[in-house]
């Protein structure tokens, strides 16, 4: 097992380093600098201006050196400006280029500096991660118990009338992506035009001071995409086990059907479902981009459009490394919880 | 011009349906009441031993529950039959009735036809025996008729890019303030808050997603069948590798790579050209190694069968790839591809390559665990014994076998490029500004949401409807294939 999980771990870090090369590759085309340059300096840069800022600031090195420099193997980059002061992203404004240290990536623990937010890059993602995580957090209290209820429910008794029923709810929710019910949701409940303002359409404020009407509707959006996919999920593990043998076995003895479903069924039937709700935390991030920008909450999502949609090399790279940690972990966490929920499966 | 009531003269149906609707409601809460507290009902067992079920009150209420519904689509299929024929007399619903009149008609012809020769016809056939598949094939086939239709410029009233002074915001059923000839009079479905008219967006926003979506999907497919069956079938250095790259694109959150692939900035520097270049190459040779495992024997049949289809194929490769005489046109440099005279499709590239991008490791790995699952029976054993290459084995042995999940899963997937396809648009990635697609129309209508709900509305609900009856449509396809 501990050999296991170190192959995993090994494998989960050449992953990382693959992908966050790939987002450094990319974020480092000379289109992209180009335009990192004249959204830093004015967009009417002339193309010996917009190169002259790029050698500034060492873009223009080539994209393994630059890499190296990002995670903290090689050396930074240091130019020496006209006025004999020299400039690197080791130094921080403020600092002196002889106190500043030689090697700054993410391996001494440096996260860069956010040309967007102005400010380090290390700030703006605790700060925009913690209100992910708050939103995060009540996703999951509201989505799990209710997505694992419905599939109880309706797998209990296949072909019954709460399964159709419960079904016909799950394929609904996983028809509807979260900009479709987030639309439907904010035109029902908050809008003047049907009248009923129940919530409130925007979340902004939640940021500072959830509430019960600012808060639900993106937790709700958020949560029913994922829903129906683990209900449907449930619905089918549950399914399985009640043919089993072993309910058979139960139910001839004469032991009462809540008492099966409750003691005999429920354990093996939320394998299966475990893995989907780790999985589905890929799924999850993309539905939080959507929400947060549909319902304007500035968290890590909507950070990650702003990032985006200005090339904001450093806070791109961090984001990026942030996600894909938590899509490995989540994998990781998924394989190693099932070995230990079931016993059938033991990895040497 | 009066402005369109939503029902005009057929008004008098609408307590009808409200009744009918009512009824339906109440039965359906009475039903599953009844599905949770009431007992089963028993069955008597006769001394000549046949079953006797006695109506007991779950039965009742199945029957009025089958009733009501009734009522409720027969109101509704009148809604549509006297809008066909009375048209804008019959207000909004009436007038867009009339517009999807072909639809109708491609419908019912299709229905006619594939229930009459529904044995015949395969799984497809049994498709109409389960009536969530055929829901949802009628809500699948809507909408593709529509697509078709629109592009042939028959159901949209209006140019969907024109502006109509005057129209902006407007409620359903306004009518054009200054009439030109010929111009149809009234914006069915209200104006956005660029003046355009909602109706012919929505229309033609169909055409936008019917174009892509199916083809992205096979095209995923194929890529995804081609490199999962060796991956499952040899296993070892070739799977580690593949499995690896597979997992490295799933690991990516999909808006993070469409944030970084599908920007203008990245366009220029010709990037998803190669990535196209690649990608697409896997159909084609997926058809020539198909073809060439099986008739390779026969080398009369083979070498002109694949010198048609192959050259057919790269035709299509080359035109697909290229735009506008070039593969890749970026500043600096350019490869000159298919030129303009032979270029069969014009494609939004970029958008489509991304999307088939996302879609085929999620395929590879469906497609390699059913090969590892498959390459253990025993036909697949007897072929190795015939002496069969691996090659036929993987694509005459064990992809037939694997079609039911896979078919499935196309469905389902098609569902998901077509979600894909709305998030792109929804963040204005790789569509023009002015495009019609559904995604961009949700995203221009959101701001003026809490005033104006007509713009937003109908693309957002033909989205959920589709995506609906295609997930209805793999429902009914997995119960009929799993009957066998």
């Amino acid at each position: 097992m501990g050999f296991f999980i170190l192959r995993r771990v090994g494998i989960m870090l050449l992953t990382a380093l693959c992908l966050t090369f790939l987002v450094f590759f990319l974020t480092n085309l000379y289109p992209n600098l180009e335009k990192l340059a004249k959204t830093q300096g004015n967009f009417r840069m002339s193309d010996e201006q917009v190169a002259s800022f790029l050698e500034k600031g060492g873009y223009l090195q080539s994209t393994p050196i630059k890499y190296g420099e990002w995670l903290g193997v090689l050396p930074s980059y240091r130019y020496t400006n006209e006025d004999g002061t020299v400039q690197s992203r080791c130094i921080l404004p403020g600092d002196t280029a002889e106190a500043s240290p030689n090697f700054c990536g993410i391996l001494q623990g440096y996260w860069g500096y956010s040309t967007y937010f102005e400010n380090e890059v290390s700030a703006v993602i605790g700060k925009r991660l913690y209100l992910t995580g708050r939103l995060m957090l009540w996703v999951m209290v509201l989505m799990v118990p209710t997505a694992l209820i419905v599939g109880v429910l309706a797998g209990m008794k296949e072909g019954s009338t709460t399964d159709r029923t419960l079904s016909a709810f799950a394929i609904t929710t996983t028809a509807t992506p979260e900009y479709v019910s987030g639309v439907i949701f904010i035109a029902i409940f908050t809008s003047s035009a049907v009248g009923l303002k129940w919530f409130k359409g925007s979340a902004t404020q939640a940021m500072e001071n959830p509430t019960f009407e600012n808060f639900f509707l993106p937790v709700l959006t958020i949560a029913l995409f994922g829903m129906g996919y683990i209900a449907r999920m449930t619905r089918a593990s549950m399914a399985e086990v009640m043919t089993t043998q072993y309910i058979r076995t139960a139910r001839l003895k004469g032991v009462s059907f809540p008492n099966i479903v409750i003691k005999h069924a429920l354990r093996n039937a939320l394998i299966a479902p475990f893995t989907v709700i780790m999985l589905q935390f890929p799924w999850l991030l993309n539905g939080v981009v959507i929400v947060e920008i549909l319902f304007n909450y500035k968290g890590f999502g909507w950070a990650l459009v702003q990032a985006a949609g200005n090339n904001d090399i450093q806070l791109l790279m961090a984001i990026s490394v942030v996600s894909v940690f938590v899509v490995l972990l989540t994998q990781l966490i998924s394989d190693i919880g099932y070995v230990y929920l079931n016993p059938r499966i033991r990895i040497s | 011009m009066e402005p369109l009531t939503w029902t005009g003269s057929i008004a008098f149906l609408n307590p009808l349906l409200a009744l009918a609707l009512g009824l339906l409601a109440l039965t359906v809460v009475l039903w599953m009441l009844a599905g949770i507290v009431l007992p089963e009902d028993q069955m008597a067992v006769n001394p000549d031993g046949t079953l006797n079920s006695n109506s007991g009150p779950r039965n009742l209420i199945q029957t009025a529950l089958r009733f009501s519904f009734l009522a409720s689509v027969s109101i509704a299929v009148a809604y549509i039959v006297l809008g066909i024929l009375m048209g804008t007399n019959a207000g909004i619903i009436g007038a867009i009735s009339q517009r999807f009149l072909p639809v109708w008609l491609s419908l019912i012809i299709l229905y006619a036809m594939s229930n009459a020769f529904k044995r015949k016809l395969g799984l497809y056939g049994k498709l109409f025996d389960s009536p969530i598949g055929m829901v949802g094939f009628g809500l699948v086939m809507f909408w593709v008729f529509t697509g078709v239709f629109s592009a042939l410029g028959l159901i949209t009233t209006l140019d969907p890019l024109a502006v109509v002074s005057g129209m902006k915001n407007k409620v359903p059923g306004t009518p054009i303030p200054s009439l030109e000839d010929s111009q149809y009079a009234w914006y069915l479905l209200g104006g956005d808050n660029l003046a355009r008219d909602v109706f012919s967006r929505m229309v033609a926003g169909t055409w936008e997603v019917i174009k892509i979506a199916p083809f992205a999907t096979l095209f995923a497919f194929m890529v995804g069948i081609t490199l999962g069956l060796p991956a499952g079938y040899y296993g070892g250095r070739l799977d580690t590798v593949l499995s690896f790259l597979s997992n490295l694109v799933l690991a990516f959150p999909v808006i993070l790579l469409f944030y970084l692939l599908v920007t203008p900035e990245i366009v220029t520097t010709g990037l998803p050209s190669y990535m196209a270049a690649v990608l697409f190459i896997f159909p084609v040779i997926f058809l020539g190694v198909l073809l060439n495992s099986r008739f390779h024997t026969r080398p009369r049949v083979r070498t002109p069968l694949l010198i048609g289809v192959l050259g057919l194929a790269i035709w299509i490769y080359l035109s697909l790839i290229s735009t506008n005489g070039y593969i890749v046109n970026a500043p600096a440099y350019n490869i000159p591809g298919l030129p303009k005279e032979l270029d069969l499709v014009d494609f939004p590239l970029v958008v489509f390559v991304s999307v088939v991008f996302v879609n085929s490791p999620t395929v590879f790995r469906i497609v390699r665990s059913l090969t590892l699952d498959i390459k253990t029976r025993d036909y697949v054993a007897a072929a190795q014994t015939r002496g069969e290459g691996p090659w036929y084995i993987m694509l005459w042995e064990i992809l037939p076998n694997a079609r039911g999940p896979l078919i499935v899963d196309f469905c389902l997937r098609i569902g998901y490029t077509v979600i894909l396809l709305g998030t792109l648009g929804f963040f204005g990635l790789g569509f023009e500004p002015e495009n019609p697609n559904w995604g961009s129309t949700i995203n221009d209508g959101r701001k003026l949401l809490s005033i104006y709900l007509h713009p937003v509305l109908p693309p957002a609900l033909a989205l959920l409807s589709l995506v609906l009856g295609l997930n209805l449509l793999a429902d009914g396809l997995r119960e009929e294939s799993l009957k066998d």
